[in-house]
């Protein structure tokens, strides 16, 4: 037994790296009084954490008695969620918000990291105590995080809510968990999937089990109907970490949610299928439930934001919506479709990062995130007003930007497993976003500023990092190979075809 | 017939130069407007050199449409590879591009109007940088769609052109532009939306073998999209008058049907004419319009040949539909450029007529139709520009007796108004007739119907000409000033083009013949059963 954790210790470098990371940010944060060092300790501990996380491709490995899997798909949302990391801090560094609470500035930095070590936990848990375990720690530092500017009121509603959702959805989920442990008698998904497979588990029972566990994923990924807390909380959180939970959170649920349904509860002795795709446990029939809940999401999402002035939570439902499209591609039990959503993650990272930039960086200026705040932007910041136009067009899925790309593959896997009227629900809501993206392009170019016309300027590291956003927006619409090869190839979870 | 300049290929050269022009109005300083009207105008003055050697050295007997060997120009670059892994094939796009008799005279057509459009541009002040920068994108997206051989970069075209259209209207159009703009924007993403899960089901069904390596993999490739054999059996799409086959169909239809625009479809196109600034209506009935038709013939046509010929009476109803109801409409209207956008409704009804003929006379005069379309309304839209210029207005009930006080301007009117009505002699006249006498061959009495669209045509465009330049002229315009020299550099090119054409058609038809020819067979044939042999 010793001997096995002290083999598995070995593969848990990147996460060992994140705990010295954050042991060190909390000293710096006592010891010095710059606080420019700890966000420099931060950058230098992800820049580790991701070397490690380099050092991990290729292994395949399931550690601490099934615990914890290192494989291909976790090490790529490994990648998902500490690229997502390091791009916050590095908007941290010049957002006004976060800057303005100078005395607790440490303790944002050291949170960061803690909710980062519990993704990182979150992607590769393969026992449900685990997969509570890491949901928890990501959750609780999510909840401080979101009410970090606690002077904002609506900082500390949104932080309440987000607990109290929170909380209930934890619930859920532990409830659910319980279910399907009394069922099959183990908390090892491995386990699970042999129990069910064997049809050794009664079928309302585990419907309802699962269906409990999937509101707490639903949760975390903010579908419908679990969504309610995602605008309020979007809403009022400091830009920053409304965009890391829209990305980087949402990145370590779906991971999870993946990982449960595929090792846990599909059926991969069904020889009958193509290769690639697999079918659901017996009483286990999930996948309606899952397209009810795709569907309800991403409609729900678009049509709500169409109603939005202010900006941000704009985004908070576009975010919902797209949610909903990735789900789509969970729906199909496939190995495409997993590839699919795991594009679109990527993707995702880089155009939702980049809207959310540029809403942070209008706020830093204008001190407003309303709709009304983007007039005359076109002219007063070409660069900023074209860098959105690009992120809202790759949000809306038009070539030849890079969410076409992930929209492509999405609905090419419901093509592909035929079912084309999900497809064609899909496609009809892109063109729904379309309209409340549109808005804003609308104020940006169409409308001339009603206030102050003078030019915005930034400085050089704000351009740096807009661009690092942009150019793959863009690039990965033209040349996609590369990412689409990586994500295939990281489809594989361990123990499972 | 390959052709290069610099080792790269003119078709790219045409799609890409203004791309490079894009490029080079963005650098330059933003007070320097001059520069940048002169960077755009020389890049669609290349395409026009461009497009006369492509005329020059463009083969009247090669066929193109399905096969490869007898497309022309074409270049073919692999773009993506994405190798296979178990469970998912591999993934090949490829960067091809050719013209052949039917996308032959768009590619010219193409390479006119921008020029045309670029000169009616000039007095553009407002911005003058994000301008030229759209639409020079725009110019990009419009030719990529007419060269693009491989159906995922033909989408890629068609969806550049999108958001450029939507700023240029947005930002530069009329009174109620957010409104315009917008309506275009959704009607025409809703479209090609369709068209994408078209795409899709497509390429899961269509393998073909790779040469290279001798294993079969699904492609874009819309001419191997043209042959039966390659739909792998069992495939959502195999099989002939499936009813997957027929939705398919139906969703590629309504894509271009939006773009035509087809009845019921066709309320953007007002709002967008009338909003949108003189040269991008000159661009958006000269050229897009045409991009509808152009895909219908291009892909949906010879891609399903049997839901093609299954929905040929509906399709050829919606054309007459577009006639006389587009006619009607137009002759309702009291503002100018409304009158001129229903005509374009009018008038490319006849384009569907004509091609859902399916007989050679149909499909020539469908194509020609196309072309003259494209040369006839944009001196149009570029005849209201002129006036409303001078006028700010565009009423028709506000102006009279314009012939005394604009002669020059008037006798460029004259010809297009009545290549506009079908005059024979001009270029209308030919391809309507040919249209006509195709669709009379398979629709008799639709085609005897729809020649009301003819006559009600002579009379709204006679009814205009006598409002607007004959009678009295208003005392207010007395100082109206003739058409300028910028002006008639714009027009003249195209009245002479109408004229020579209308005289001697032969140049055109020529280009055409072969490839309508045998599109008209290939379709008939359920495609290509019978070439096949089978």
């Amino acid at each position: 037994m010793l001997q096995l954790i002290l083999q598995s210790i070995g593969y848990i470098r990147p996460e060992t790296a994140l705990v010295f990371t954050l042991l060190s940010a909390i000293v710096a944060d006592l010891v010095f009084k710059r606080k420019a060092i700890v966000a420099g300790i931060v950058l230098g501990g992800f820049a580790a954490v991701a070397y490690y996380v380099v050092d991990e491709i290729g292994v395949n490995l399931s550690i601490f008695s099934n615990m914890l899997a290192v494989d291909p798909f976790a090490v790529y949302f490994k990648f998902v969620v500490v690229t997502a990391s390091i791009i916050i801090v590095l908007f941290s560094l010049s957002s006004n918000e976060v800057l303005s609470s100078t005395r607790r500035i440490g303790e944002y930095y050291a949170l960061l990291v803690a909710m980062t070590t519990g993704m990182f936990f979150m992607v590769g848990a393969s026992n449900l105590l685990m997969m509570y375990l890491s949901l928890e720690l990501t959750s609780i530092s999510s909840y401080l995080l979101a009410g970090f500017t606690k002077e904002a009121p609506d900082s500390a509603e949104a932080s309440l809510k987000y607990v109290i959702y929170g909380a209930l959805s934890s619930g859920f989920m532990l409830y659910g968990i319980s279910i399907i442990y009394g069922l099959t008698g183990s908390l090892d998904l491995y386990s699970i999937n042999q129990v069910l497979t064997q049809g050794g588990a009664g079928r309302l029972a585990l419907l309802f089990g699962g269906v409990l566990a999937i509101a707490g994923f639903g949760y975390k990924i903010s579908a419908v109907p679990f969504h309610f807390w995602t605008p309020d909380v979007y809403e009022g959180a400091p830009v920053t970490i409304t965009a890391f939970l829209s990305v980087a959170s949402k990145a370590a649920g779906f991971a999870m949610l993946m990982r449960f349904l595929k090792v846990g509860f599909a059926d991969l002795t069904v020889a009958t299928l193509p290769a690639g795709l697999w079918a659901t446990v017996k009483g286990f029939e999930l996948t309606n439930v899952l397209i009810i809940i795709a569907v309800l999401t991403m409609t729900l999402g678009n049509l709500v934001a169409i109603w939005q002035d202010n900006v941000k939570r704009l985004l908070a439902y576009s975010s919902i919506a797209h949610a909903g499209y990735m789900l789509l591609g969970l729906v199909v039990l496939g190995n495409d479709g997993y590839a699919a959503t795991m594009i679109y993650f990527v993707v995702y990272l880089f155009m939702n990062l980049g809207a959310f930039y540029v809403v942070m960086l209008v706020a830093n200026k204008t001190g407003s995130e309303d709709i009304q705040a983007y007039k005359g932007l076109g002219s007063r910041s070409p660069l900023l007003a074209v860098a959105m136009a690009i992120f809202l067009v790759s949000l809306t899925g038009l070539p030849p930007t890079a969410g076409f790309i992930g929209k492509l593959y999405l609905f090419a896997a419901l093509i592909r497993a035929k079912l084309i009227w999900l497809a064609i629900v899909g496609v009809l809501n892109s063109v729904i976003s379309l309209y409340y993206y549109v808005r804003i392009f609308r104020n940006m170019f169409l409308r001339d500023s009603e206030g102050s016309a003078e030019p915005l300027t930034f400085d050089a590291m704000s351009i740096v990092v807009l661009l690092v956003l942009l150019v793959p927006t863009l690039a990965l619409g033209l040349y996609f190979g590369p990412l689409v090869t990586f994500a295939q190839n990281s489809v594989a979870m361990f123990g499972v075809r | 017939m390959s052709f290069t300049i610099l080792n790269v290929g003119i078709l790219t050269w045409m799609t890409f130069l203004p791309i490079v022009g894009m490029v080079v109005v963005l650098l330059l300083p933003k007070t320097n407007k001059g520069a940048m009207r002169w960077t755009a105008l020389a890049v669609t003055v290349f395409q026009v050199v461009l497009a006369g050697l492509i005329y020059a050295n463009f083969n009247r007997g090669m066929t193109g449409i399905n096969s490869a060997e007898t497309m022309q120009f074409k270049e073919l670059f692999s773009w993506i590879d994405i190798k296979s892994v178990a469970w998912f094939g591999r993934i090949h796009i490829d960067y091809f591009v050719g013209i052949d008799g039917i996308s032959a005279p768009m590619v010219l057509l193409t390479a006119l109007i921008s020029f045309v459009a670029v000169i009616a541009s000039w007095n553009i002040e407002k911005a003058v940088k994000g301008y030229f920068a759209l639409f020079l994108l725009l110019d990009t997206g419009m030719m990529g769609v007419f060269v693009a051989l491989d159906f995922f970069l033909f989408y890629v075209f068609w969806e550049v052109m999108l958001l450029p259209m939507y700023f240029l209207i947005g930002v530069w159009g009329g009174p109620r532009r957010e409104y315009a703009a917008i309506k275009f924007f959704i009607y025409t993403l809703f479209g090609s939306v369709l068209m994408l899960l078209a795409l899709l089901a497509l390429y899961f069904s269509v393998t073909v073998v790779d040469p290279a390596t001798g294993e079969k993999l699904h492609t874009f490739n819309m001419l191997a999209m043209m042959n039966p054999a390659n739909f792998e059996p069992g495939s959502i799409l195999s099989g002939l008058n499936t009813y997957w086959r027929y939705v398919a169909y139906i969703a590629l239809f309504i894509g271009f049907a939006i773009k035509v625009p087809l009845f019921p479809f066709h309320t953007w196109l007002p709002d967008a004419h009338v909003e949108a600034p003189t040269a991008i209506s000159v661009i958006l009935a000269g050229v897009l319009l045409k991009m509808g038709t152009y895909g219908l013939m291009r892909v949906a046509f010879p891609i399903f040949p049997d839901a093609a010929m299954y929905y040929l009476y509906p399709l050829a109803f919606i054309g007459f539909i577009n006639i006389v109801y587009g006619a009607l409409c137009a002759m309702a209207q009291k503002d100018f450029k409304k009158l001129i956008a229903y005509s374009s409704i009018s008038h490319m009804g006849i384009v569907i007529l004509g091609m859902t003929a399916m007989n050679t006379q149909g499909m020539m005069g469908a194509v020609f139709q196309m072309f003259n379309h494209g040369t006839i309304t944009a001196m149009l839209f570029l005849i209201v520009g002129v006036i409303y210029d001078r006028s700010h207005t565009r009423g028709l009930d506000d102006f009279g007796g314009l012939m005394n006080q604009m002669p020059k301007y008037s006798a460029i009117m004259v010809i297009a108004f009545f290549a506009a009505l079908g005059l024979p002699g001009l270029s209308g006249f030919i391809s309507e007739a040919f249209s006509f006498l195709g669709a009379f061959q398979t629709f008799r009495w639709l085609a005897v119907a729809s020649t009301l669209g003819i006559i009600l045509t002579a009379a709204y465009m006679l009814w205009t000409l006598q409002r607007v330049f004959l009678g009295t002229l208003p005392d207010k315009w007395k100082e109206l000033p003739d058409i300028n020299g910028r002006e008639l550099v714009a027009l003249v090119p195209l009245a002479i083009i109408v004229i020579i054409l209308g005289i001697y058609p032969a140049p055109m038809l020529n280009m055409m013949n072969a490839s309508a020819n045998y599109l008209v067979d290939f379709v008939r044939g359920g495609g290509g059963l019978t070439l096949l042999g089978k």
